[in-house]
């Protein structure tokens, strides 16, 4: 617990990773109170006056449906920050399940393994996320598979070399001698070692996550209208921008400050736990 | 030469790989392509048998394979299932306007990157540095499509300093900033990392020492060597820039391939988008062998570990 205090000082000892922080909280915050926060009921299209500019009742806007645009960001941090952190969740699941797998084993598999990687690392993640929607169908979940899946190789990939070199210390092979076998050695030696670089990876690629997610709804391939995530509510906003731009400032500010906050926060993790950036 | 030689047939595999998923991926698409094709049209059972003979899909797995990628090698990836027309010459038609959007992006991306990595590096911890690594990371944090949005919001609607649909140079503008403001914001920061490490380097006291204007040490002593691992990442990030471009095409209404792929998958048209996800693979291992083979150009180092 002491411990734990002593590090979240040394986190907030930075100005730009305490703002990150409390940004993050604030956003985490309104979307999970967003239905006690939300002064209008995100689908109702009677909140106020279509396309009418932020006054004091309605913050940020109406939009073309007569929905308080307020509402709808507070909501649609629900659909966006928990689909970026399911999805930095399946990637970090499978990409330090095969990172692990590959680096343990090493040889021939290993070889082809990460020459597979190092190929589909060459895939742009937009790309290759839209192939999978291609394969699963339009919609929010698949496109959190989707970007889940594009992020895999990275992860897999920092994860293997990791392991190469938790591999060689004297601890696995007293684990060895004792005779563990290969699948506890990987999950109950090797997994803990590497956390740190799991927490690093996952929270500086979150920003990303959130951000691909978003764009994939943006491009109409992911959140459906009238769902409120805030890549739809932008994509809503695109034709409107002469006469509304409210439409897509907010969501896009809120997009903006959600992944700024997490990249602030990964910044600083990075340092204080990535063991490589300590070396330097 | 023989490194360089060994590399270009190093692609080999590479380039089959990327062939052999798109292949595997659009045989598990659901759905028949023939419906897929006749998009709702009804047709009797012999059309769509002609079609499915046609097609070459009556033909089993492994030799529809071997088929697709001995076309494929030849650049033939079929015809489009909208507009009927062979998916290369679809995209060699569209290739161009992506490479100016990419290239302009590239501009911005290298000019703001190396501009602001330089100001923060050569003076860490100024507040000069905090600045420029604030507007750095607000980069790589920025949805670009937002980005777009609110250029073309400010510059193209309030003001009206540059036109918001045009095909000139000027409509060149706002994009290229859209797809290059993501990759300035990492590049600056590796450029500032790489220079700090630069600056305290021997060679660059020795360069100092000999009484060499600042200006020339930076450039011509610290410089040189901190760039290899910024130009490895935009090497990288030319994925990024593939990317960047289906989004930035999308809010400027511009024609190119990244508008091709969405409405390709949107209209399920399967060759357009085999083709373009080959064709982009093909581009990024290409672009990055030539990084690869440019570190020699600039590091004579590089050069000589080679040559051993």
């Amino acid at each position: 617990m002491k411990r734990a205090w002593a590090f979240l000082r040394r986190f907030a000892s930075h100005p730009g990773a305490l703002a990150g922080l409390i940004i993050l909280l604030i956003l985490l915050g309104a979307a999970i109170f967003a239905p006690s926060l939300a002064p209008f009921d995100p689908a109702d299209n009677d909140a106020g006056p279509q396309l009418s500019a932020p006054d004091a009742t309605y913050w940020f806007g109406v939009d073309l449906h007569g929905r308080d645009i307020f509402s709808r960001v507070l909501w649609g941090g629900r659909y966006s920050l928990a689909v970026g952190v399911a999805t930095i969740c399946l990637a970090l699941v499978f990409g330090s399940g095969v990172g692990i797998f590959l680096g343990f084993i090493g040889g021939k598999i290993d070889a082809i393994g990460s020459r597979a990687i190092d190929v589909l690392l060459g895939f742009p993640a937009v790309v290759l996320a839209i192939l999978v929607v291609v394969v699963l169908g339009v919609g929010l979940i698949n496109v959190a598979i989707a970007v889940a899946l594009a992020q895999v190789p990275r992860f897999a990939r920092v994860v293997r070399s990791d392991v190469l070199v938790v591999k060689q210390l004297p601890f696995i092979e007293a684990a060895h001698s004792l005779g563990a076998g290969s699948a506890r050695i990987m999950l109950r030696h090797l997994l803990p070692n590497i956390v740190p670089t799991l927490v690093v990876l996952g929270t500086l690629n979150l920003g990303e996550a959130i951000l691909q997610t978003a764009t994939l709804s943006f491009l109409g391939l992911g959140a459906q209208p009238p769902t409120s995530e805030w890549g739809a509510m932008l994509n809503d906003g695109r034709d409107y921008m002469r006469y509304a731009p409210w439409m897509m400032l907010f969501p896009g500010l809120a997009l903006f400050l959600a992944s700024m906050s997490v990249n602030l926060i990964g910044d600083r993790l990075s340092q204080l736990l990535d063991p490589r950036s300590l070396r330097r | 030469m023989r490194y360089a030689l060994r590399r270009i047939v190093g692609i080999v595999p590479v380039l089959f790989c990327t062939w052999t998923i798109v292949f595997a991926v659009m045989q598990i698409i659901p759905g028949d392509p023939v419906n897929l094709m006749l998009a709702g049209v009804p047709a009797s059972e012999t059309v769509r048998a002609n079609e499915r003979h046609r097609l070459g899909l009556d033909r089993p797995l492994g030799e529809r394979y071997v088929t697709f990628l001995w076309r494929a090698a030849q650049g033939d990836f079929g015809d489009s299932y909208r507009s009927r027309q062979p998916v290369t010459r679809l995209i060699a038609e569209q290739a161009g306007a992506t490479l100016q959007l990419a290239a302009g992006g590239l501009v911005v991306a290298v000019v703001l990157g190396l501009g602001l990595g330089l100001i923060a590096g050569l003076k860490p911890n100024s507040w000069r540095d905090t600045l420029c690594m604030t507007i750095a990371l607000a980069g790589v944090s920025m949805p670009s499509f937002w980005i777009g949005m609110l250029l073309i919001y400010v510059f193209g609607m309030t003001l009206a300093w540059v036109p918001i649909a045009s095909s000139g140079v000027m409509g060149l503008i706002l994009p290229s900033i859209t797809v290059g403001l993501f990759i300035a914001g990492g590049f600056a920061r590796l450029v500032r990392a790489s220079i700090i490490d630069a600056m305290a380097q021997d060679y660059v006291r020795t360069a100092s020492a000999k009484g060499l204007t600042r200006s020339r040490v930076v450039l011509k002593h610290a410089l040189r060597n901190a760039i290899i691992p910024p130009i490895t990442l935009l090497g990288i990030q030319i994925a990024v820039l593939i990317g960047g471009a289906v989004v930035t095409e999308n809010v400027f209404a511009r024609p190119g391939l990244g508008t091709m792929l969405v409405d390709a998958v949107l209209n399920k048209d399967l060759p357009l988008v085999q083709g373009l996800v080959v064709y982009t693979t093909a581009a990024y291992v290409i672009i990055n062998l030539i990084v690869d083979l440019l570190y020699g150009v600039i590091d004579p180092r590089v050069r000589a570990e080679r040559l051993a």
